[in-house]
């Protein structure tokens, strides 16, 4: 049949609203104000190695602590019998719901030099810390904003491993350790791929949490290609050619973690 | 079942959850707060979501907000169902290509697809005479949205039995009426599914709004935004509140009718099996 | 199905219809003005008066403000830049010309307002306030005598100073402070300058612009430089705070409301700009911003209720008016360094 034609308005839509818009990126990455063509725009993109690289370390740190935390805790949610399971995943989610901006916001009226983890500290006889402002500040935001979307890719994969398998397992005389080394880890690493795609991706992209807990300084590449289009250097050139650089960053690690067997092609929340 | 580590267990995601849950609910507390400090109780008052009531920014943003994230999520769903049946039934030559296509606002980081979104509009508005505003924020949301419930739907279409609709037509079905009795029913996971996400990304979205509003049409996330940036009012904690508490009421809801839908289905599989 | 597909359609249309029935319907004007830097309840008494809607919306800088106006999708018909902005934005061709018969509160502006550096030929702007810059802190938690912009780079007070988050009033505090003039076009003076706000990394708490209202008033940092007219509102909610006019001189400004070329309410706007002329709204928003306004009348008035203390920051003597600078606009290729040696700044 002529089903095939049903995703012809799609197709227009997306070479309109998908295709093109990345044309205009790269035409403006290549060009200079004045319009000519350009590599100048990379070249200057050099003095700001710091920022890239501070955003990657922040990224791949905040990524790595939300596999640590949110494995067990998507392995643990995965043995809770089926009603606290729904329970739970239902809290999990929750706060994904919320609004990003407000949850960022949270941590702002907790860690400042008056804030309610430093009047706890004093409380306890505690010396005050320092932490606003700080990197620190920001992974934390990070790891807040972005372990529910740890969670529940890794919890979706290992509640749908095959239980006959672990049975098998059993049978042949592993224990629990070794199921979980042979069977259970290695059949979960897709949603961890998942998991991570969904954490890194926007963890280093992201331009409000280092702006609300990173106190200006501390810029990350979202800040900075932020900067050119809307905030205080205009320069959308420039700002084309960092994002377009981030695309084709965040390409190649697609590309890689499906060497590894991710998948991506399915979306599913429960 | 591993009965030692039970206890660990339970601490472990006990602290977990209250590290999740600890910030809301302090912003809630002190959206009760008599005075405007973040840290310091002074007394209970209701006085922030009286002004969070008369403030038409905040309103009006919330509105657009809702009406943006329900109408694209509804078109993203109908466009997105009959983009993934499109695809499903075209040769795999055709359909990967299209599906990398497809993948970029997903795998893009948001800022990227705000600011080239924002490109686009701008260098089509000079020649169209449009401006930012409504429309493009409702493209733009409509385009992240589709290829999630693409993504969606596709696998329940793999999953489905092909022969249900062949079936269906060699029992006198025309084309259209196996797609809407055979085809739509089998997806339909996937699609409430879809539509759930796309729902979802659209009420969070803040980047690409940010990049794709203009200054006539404000989302709930922009005006939050622009609030953190000026003296911050215990208003943003009344917010956060009544936030809170309507997705807490709808996630009850959704899930309590699923309970019931599955408590039914578990009565007829006993009563079945009798 | 089909009876939920039907619902799903009504919806649709429904909310369609109210979306699209709230917008275009009303005269409006876009406004864009500075954080807290209006009476809001002036908006509402506008909208009373005329029956144009206001869609009120604020910058944080005149970079910024620049920048969104030259990314080119947002349309305001009126914008309240500072002077240096305005000679700016004029020399680029992106504001248009007023149409005075539609402001006849003009003639209420004191003249020493008008026709100033920045729009000498009067035609672009009308001047809505003017200020100065200063140094506030907190003398609760600082208990010694300020009276330079080297505290703001002092190790003693680490961890509690901030800084402006706009290029042009950081260096003009670090220029002022080496010496040097707010409008150098010496980039070796831009580079010296550039080294001693890098190096206040160290003891800097962060970079705010209007978050210092809440930062200075709470105790959570104690000292940064700031507007005088903020100063004011601050010290309501804060009576430990004191403003100090540095010894090394510091920035006046103007700013002017204008409107962007090719606003598409004009008339609106200049009804706007004249609403926000008149004595009675000035007075309004001097109560509440705590700037001075360019109404000579309103100006005047307001002085008389002033304090001594509060009028010697809002109305400087000729002495320290006298060691101000105003900032000028700067030539194209000064400007990129600026935004080169900011972003630097901040990464």
């Amino acid at each position: 049949m002529k089903l095939k034609y049903l995703s012809a308005p799609y197709i227009v839509w997306m070479a309109l609203f998908v295709v093109a818009p990345v044309i205009i990126v790269v035409v403006y990455a290549f060009t200079s104000a004045a319009g000519e063509f350009t590599f100048d725009n990379f070249a200057k993109m050099g003095g700001y190695v710091s920022v890239f690289s501070r955003s990657f370390l922040l990224a791949i740190i905040s990524t790595a602590i939300c596999i640590i935390i949110g494995y067990p805790v998507a392995y643990i949610l995965s043995k809770e019998r089926a009603r606290q399971q729904r329970i739970l995943i239902m809290l999990i989610m929750l706060p994904m719901w919320m609004n990003f901006l407000l949850r960022t916001y949270a941590w702002m009226s907790i860690l400042e030099n008056t804030g309610l983890l430093n009047r706890l500290l004093t409380l306890l006889g505690l010396p005050a810390v320092n932490i606003i402002n700080t990197p620190t500040a920001i992974v934390i935001g990070m790891v807040y904003n972005f372990l529910p979307f740890m969670i529940l890719p890794i919890y979706s994969v290992i509640v749908k491993i095959d239980r006959s398998l672990i049975e098998a397992a059993q049978d042949l005389g592993a224990n629990a350790v070794t199921v979980f080394r042979r069977v259970i880890f290695p059949l979960s690493l897709p949603g961890v791929f998942s998991g991570i795609t969904m954490v890194f991706v926007p963890a280093v992209s992201t331009f409000v949490i280092s702006q609300l807990l990173g106190g200006g300084a501390n810029m990350l590449l979202g800040d900075l290609i932020e900067m050119q289009f809307l905030g205080a250097a205009y320069n959308p050139h420039l700002g084309s050619a960092i994002a377009l650089v981030m695309m084709v960053i965040v390409m190649i690690c697609m590309w890689l973690m499906n060497k590894f067997g991710a998948g991506g092609e399915e979306a599913v929340m429960l | 079942m591993r009965r030692r580590p039970r206890v660990a267990s339970r601490i472990f995601l006990a602290l977990i959850y209250l590290f999740l849950y600890a910030p809301i609910f302090i912003m809630i507390v002190f959206s009760f707060n008599a005075s405007k400090s973040r840290s310091v109780w002074s007394g209970f008052t209701l006085d922030w979501y009286t002004e969070l009531f008369s403030d038409s920014m905040i309103i009006s943003s919330l509105t657009t907000t809702i009406g943006v994230s329900v109408i694209a999520a509804i078109v993203a769903t109908i466009a997105g169902t009959f983009a993934a049946i499109g695809f499903f039934n075209m040769r795999k030559r055709w359909r990967s290509p299209l599906l990398a296509i497809n993948n970029i606002p997903v795998m893009n980081a948001d800022i990227v697809t705000g600011v080239s979104l924002c490109l686009l509009f701008v260098s089509l508005g000079s020649v169209l005479k449009y401006q930012l505003g409504f429309g493009t924020l409702l493209i733009a949301h409509i385009t992240f949205n589709i290829p999630y419930v693409i993504l969606s739907v596709l696998p329940k279409l793999r999953q489905m039995d092909r022969n249900l609709v062949d079936a269906a037509m060699d029992l006198g079905c025309t084309w259209f009426q196996a797609f809407y009795k055979v085809i739509i029913p089998e997806i339909m996971p996937g699609i409430i599914n879809g539509m759930m996400i796309a729902f979802t990304m659209s009420i969070d979205d803040f980047v690409i709004s940010y990049f794709t509003a203009g200054s006539k049409v404000q989302t709930l996330s922009m005006t939050i935004y622009a609030m953190t940036r000026m003296r911050i009012s215990p208003k943003i904690n009344a917010v956060s509140t009544l936030l809170f508490l309507f997705i807490l009421l709808l996630l009850i809801i959704i899930n309590v009718r699923q309970i019931r839908q599955e408590e039914r289905e578990k009565k007829l599989r006993t009563l079945k099996s009798k | 199905m089909k009876k939920r597909l039907a619902a799903l359609f009504a919806a649709l249309v429904f909310v369609l219809a109210l979306i699209s029935g709230c917008s275009t319907s009303k005269e409006e004007v876009n406004v864009y003005n500075w954080g807290e830097y209006i009476d809001e309840s002036l908006l509402k008494e506008f909208e009373k008066q005329t029956g144009i809607k206001v869609n009120y919306s604020t910058f944080t800088s005149n970079e910024a403000m620049y920048s969104v106006l030259k990314t080119g999708g947002a349309h305001y018909d009126v914008i309240i830049p500072s002077d240096y902005m305005i000679s700016r934005l004029i020399s680029e061709g992106m504001l248009e010309k007023l149409d005075f018969s539609n402001i006849p509160n003009y003639s209420l502006i004191d003249d020493k307002y008008k026709n100033l550096e920045y729009d000498p030929t009067g035609e672009y702007s009308v001047p809505y306030m003017t200020g100065t810059v200063g140094l506030i802190y907190n003398k609760a938690m600082i208990p010694d005598e300020i009276d330079s912009w080297g505290a703001l780079f002092d190790e003693r007070y680490a961890g509690l100073i901030l800084m402006f988050d706009n290029s042009r009033d950081a260096f003009g505090v670090a220029l002022k402070y080496l010496g040097y003039s707010l409008n150098t076009t010496n980039p070796d003076e831009l580079y010296e300058a550039y080294e001693l706000i890098k190096a206040q990394g160290a003891v800097r708490q962060a970079f705010v612009m209007d978050q210092i209202f809440d930062k200075l008033e709470s105790g959570e940092a104690a000292i940064g430089p700031y507007y005088a007219g903020d100063y004011l509102i601050m010290l309501e909610n804060n009576p430990d705070l004191e403003f100090v006019f540095p010894k090394e001189g510091t920035n006046r400004f103007v700013d002017a409301m204008c409107i962007p070329k090719g606003a598409q309410n004009k008339k609106n706007a200049e009804l706007f700009i004249n609403f926000m002329c008149s004595t009675e709204a000035s007075l309004r928003n001097m109560d509440v911003v705590g700037y001075t306004s360019a109404n000579r009348e309103a100006s005047e008035q307001y002085a008389a209720m002033l304090d001594d203390h509060a009028k010697a920051i809002l109305f400087p003597s000729d002495e320290i008016l006298a060691n101000t600078e105003v900032f000028l606009n700067l030539p194209q290729d000064i400007l990129n360094l600026y935004d080169e040696l900011w972003v630097k700044i901040k990464s």
